[in-house]
């Protein structure tokens, strides 16, 4: 046989041909449960008369959803890239009690399904609720409100920085900063020059992964979220509004959006590991 | 060697030692920062989650679990995630097994397209299947003639999990297929054993805790899953509502009592998920990462 001769790099259509079991499940799976509808998306956006594609993409209420979305995703991702960079630093560099636990429950927000969050967040921010009512004498409401969508995105996105940095701070070696520090260094300029540089690739990985779950969110949204055109309308629930009209043309040219934007979130992540591998691998 | 890593800070320390008290200080401003932030974002949350379920007492969490619209929600989750989790297991391990030890062009582009699912929106994710299978889809009017409903049923509920947990067992496989070498499973090979006896007794032993990893956070993300369920489920009581979509419905029409029993059984499966998690990053050394 032929194809027994040992071959260290096989075309691609060769290793179709020959392509042993796992491989065929991989490709019939992913032809079935990915690709497919995802060319379902794209096949109905390109039907679409390019016209008909503007006047529904820049919608004012469209517009509104995108600008809510967006907005408050990168605000969340901000927020959680200093939180998550402080975080990461205090789990690596210092011992606490509750240390451990601290560390364990970063990642509720992967584990705890959406829906579950979206309702004690929602029952917490309320005006009645325990923080919430803290926070009413001062004029702040959250729940209902845009804060209420920025406190859920803040809650799902909160993981991804801890989880990015962690790992590089951990490899970070200390001798670097007590050089710094030995030559008269202040605690300012060793974070500024010494610590921040290498972890910036880290942080900026972590806030874009973040902001990329916050954009799609929908679970935790909606159920703190009033859900109005052009106060904390965000597009997922857009979405779902169009589709209940049976509006599929406004759905899809709306979910294309989101999907074109995640996609472009994407290579900018794979970007910023590129040059981060590049400049400090 | 670890020990004398350990020690060089100490022996530095008399010199900043003025230097040292401000880290103190600067220290437990940091640590009792972190607690503020994660007590408002998420330990106070969680534990509403506990106190509300059972603020009526036992009575009010019996009174729920016997309703049948939540013995329903409840019944039809275990159903789509015991269709789900099996699936994907199978498609992770061949994924990982077609990945781990070959190098074709255009490895590192199939990997992102398995990691695909975790950047699209689980929303866009459900609008996509009713494109494709809904009554005015592309492949509607085949269904509708057939008399096969996959929109508003479990199919479009499973095929729409299978969608957003599609990358968690690859993930975590590969990485561990890719340290375990093929020189065992080869010698397995040599010594006459079939693929099907090698998988079992050299492959999956080396990969068993990575692979219950991805288990793991398929299994809480497929009973989670909320967004894309609700785009394909039409959300009929008792029929396609699963518990996700019990909580929103109970929340809506105030029944704050029945939305948090449901959160209650959801959070309980999200603290045994963090348990075994932790568990495993412990016992197995397997890093955590984020997706």
């Amino acid at each position: 046989m032929t194809s027994s001769q040992p071959s260290s790099s096989p075309g691609v259509w060769q290793s179709i041909l020959h392509a042993s079991w796992p491989w065929r499940v991989t490709w019939l799976y992913l032809t079935l449960f990915l690709f497919l509808p995802i060319a379902a998306l794209i096949l109905k956006a390109v039907t679409l008369n390019p016209a008909e594609i503007w006047r529904i993409a820049t919608d004012p209420v469209a517009i509104a959803t995108y600008n809510v979305t967006f907005f408050t995703a990168l605000i969340a991702g901000i927020i959680n890239g200093f939180a998550g960079l402080v975080i990461a630093w205090v789990l690596v560099r210092y011992e606490f009690p509750g240390k451990r636990f601290l560390d364990a429950i970063i990642d509720l927000p992967f584990a705890l399904p959406t829906a579950v969050a979206g309702l004690t967040l929602s029952t917490i921010y309320s005006t009645n609720g325990w923080i919430g009512g803290f926070l009413e004498p001062f004029g702040i409401k959250v729940s209902f409100t845009r804060l209420g969508v920025l406190v859920a995105m803040i809650f799902i996105s909160l993981p991804f920085v801890v989880r990015t940095v962690q790992p590089v701070l951990q490899a970070l070696e200390a001798e670097a900063e007590e050089a710094a520090w030995s030559m008269g260094a202040s605690p300012w300029q060793t974070f500024w020059r010494v610590i921040l540089p290498p972890l910036m690739p880290a942080i900026l990985t972590g806030v874009a992964m973040g902001f990329s779950r916050a954009v799609g969110e929908y679970g935790s949204v909606v159920i703190i979220a009033g859900n109005i055109p052009f106060q904390d309308l965000i597009a997922p629930v857009l979405i779902i509004q169009r589709l209940e009209q049976f509006d599929y043309a406004g759905a899809t040219v709306i979910g294309s959006v989101l999907l074109l934007i995640s996609l472009a979130v994407l290579l900018v992540i794979n970007l910023i590991q590129a040059r981060g591998r590049r400049f400090y691998g | 060697m670890a020990d004398s890593s350990l020690k060089q800070p100490v022996a530095a320390a008399p010199k900043l030692r003025g230097a040292t008290s401000e880290f103190q200080w600067g220290k437990w401003l940091l640590v009792a920062f972190v607690f503020g932030y994660l007590a408002l974002i998420l330990l106070v949350p969680a534990l509403n989650v506990f106190i509300q379920a059972f603020k009526a007492g036992l009575p009010g969490l019996v009174d729920t679990f016997t309703s049948k619209f939540f013995l329903n929600a409840v019944k039809l989750t275990v159903i789509v995630t015991a269709i789900t989790v099996p699936l994907n297991t199978v498609f992770g391990l061949c994924a990982a097994i077609a990945l781990a030890n070959k190098n074709f062009p255009g490895r590192s582009l199939l990997i992102s397209i398995i990691d695909l699912p975790f950047s699209i929106s689980p929303v866009v994710a459900g609008l996509m299947l009713v494109l494709l299978f809904g009554n005015r889809g592309w492949f509607g009017p085949l269904l509708d003639a057939n008399g096969i409903k996959i929109i508003f049923a479990l199919p479009g509920i499973v095929m729409a999990t299978i969608f957003v947990t599609m990358p968690f067992i690859a993930r975590e496989v590969l990485p561990a297929l890719e340290e375990a070498g093929t020189q065992q499973e080869e010698a397995a090979a040599t010594l006459g054993a079939t693929p099907w006896q090698t998988f079992w007794r050299v492959t999956l032993p080396s990969i068993k805790w990575s692979l219950l990893y991805g288990l793991i956070l398929c299994n809480a993300r497929a009973m989670g899953e909320f967004g894309a369920v609700a785009v394909v489920s039409g959300n009929i009581v008792g029929k396609t509502q699963t518990l996700p979509l019990f909580i929103e419905e109970a929340h809506i029409q105030y029944n704050t009592q029945a939305a948090y029993t449901a959160a209650l059984l959801l959070a309980g499966l999200a603290v045994v998920t963090l348990v075994v998690k932790y568990l495993l990053e412990r016992r197995a050394g397997i890093q955590h990462r984020g997706h």
